[in-house]
C-alpha cells in the first residue's frame, strides 16, 4: 500500500520503554478503528500484532530501559490501517527466528509473537537494522 | 495455597477446572502470576488432570501461549493430564495458525473435556 493512502486518522507518538504506555496507545487506535466501523475480527487482529510489536520493541529492543524510546506511528482509513513501530536497540534479523510451526520448534517458547503478526496483518517489514517495523492491514482482506 | 489472583479454581471429581479472572492474558507480570498459580496445582497431592475454560477470555499474547508450553511440559513431568476448552473463534485460530492445537487437546466445552478425562482411567 503506498503512503499517499488518505488516511483520516493519525498519531505519532513517542513512549517510555513501559507496556503500560504502550497498551494507553493501543487503546486509542482500536477505539479508532471501532469508530470507523472496522470488524471485530480486524480489530482482533490488528490487537495481536500491535501488541507483539511493542512488546518486542519495550522489552527485546529497549531491554526495557528507562532511557530509551518506542516512537510509534499509527494511520487509519475505512479502509486500511499502517502501524511503525522503531525502538532504540540493536535490532535483530527477523529471517533467524526459527519457524515454530516446524515439528523441531512445535513445543520451543519463541517465535509465536512474529509469526502472528505475520499471520494477522495484510504486511509486515523491517528495516535492514531490525529495529523498526511498518505493518499494514487492509480492511476485511484474508490473512 | 495462598490467595489465588488469577484464576478460580473448582474440583469436579479428580479435576482441577480452572477460569480466568481477567479477560485478557498479556501483560508479562500477569502471565507470571498465572504461571505459578497453575503450577502449584500440580505441585499438590493428588490428581494432576487441569480443564483450563477460557470462557471470557478474549486475548492472549504469545507470553501466555509460551507459558501454557511449559504448562504442557510440566503435566507431562508429573504423568497429568491437560484439556483446554472454550476458546473463541479468534483464540482458536491463533492456536490453528501456531499448530498449537496440535500439542494440546482442545474441546468445545466443559463437558466434553470431563468425559474425556475421565476416560483416561
Amino acid at each position: 500500500m503506498s503512503d499517499d493512502h488518505s488516511w483520516s486518522w493519525s498519531k505519532e507518538q513517542s513512549i517510555p520503554s513501559d507496556t503500560a504506555a504502550g497498551r494507553v496507545l493501543l487503546e486509542e487506535l482500536l477505539d479508532e478503528l471501532r469508530r470507523q466501523d472496522w470488524e471485530e475480527r480486524d480489530v482482533f487482529g490488528v490487537h495481536l500484532a500491535v501488541e507483539e510489536a511493542l512488546v518486542n520493541a519495550i522489552k527485546h529492543g529497549n531491554q526495557e530501559d528507562p532511557a530509551k524510546q518506542v516512537m510509534v506511528q499509527t494511520h487509519v482509513s475505512a479502509t486500511a490501517v499502517k502501524i511503525e513501530v522503531t525502538d532504540e536497540g540493536g535490532g535483530f534479523d527477523p529471517e533467524a527466528v526459527p519457524d515454530p510451526t516446524d515439528d523441531e520448534n512445535l513445543e520451543a517458547p519463541s517465535g509465536r509473537g512474529l509469526m502472528l503478526m505475520k499471520s494477522f496483518m495484510s504486511s509486515v517489514e523491517f528495516n535492514d537494522a531490525g529495529n523498526h517495523v511498518a505493518m499494514t492491514k487492509v480492511k476485511g482482506e484474508e490473512d | 495455597m495462598s490467595e489465588r489472583r488469577r484464576i478460580t479454581v473448582n474440583t469436579v471429581g479428580d479435576v482441577h477446572v480452572v477460569r480466568f479472572n481477567d479477560r485478557k492474558i498479556l501483560d508479562t507480570t500477569y502471565i507470571g502470576e498465572l504461571g505459578e498459580e497453575l503450577f502449584s496445582l500440580l505441585e499438590e497431592p493428588g490428581s494432576h488432570k487441569l480443564l483450563l475454560n477460557f470462557d471470557g477470555v478474549e486475548f492472549l499474547s504469545s507470553g501466555a501461549l509460551n507459558k501454557l508450553i511449559f504448562l504442557d511440559r510440566r503435566v507431562k513431568e508429573v504423568s497429568g493430564s491437560l484439556r483446554l476448552t472454550n476458546l473463541r473463534p479468534e483464540l482458536n485460530e491463533v492456536f490453528m495458525i501456531t499448530r498449537l492445537h496440535e500439542l494440546f487437546q482442545i474441546f468445545e466445552d466443559e463437558v466434553e473435556a470431563l468425559a474425556d478425562l475421565n476416560s483416561d482411567d
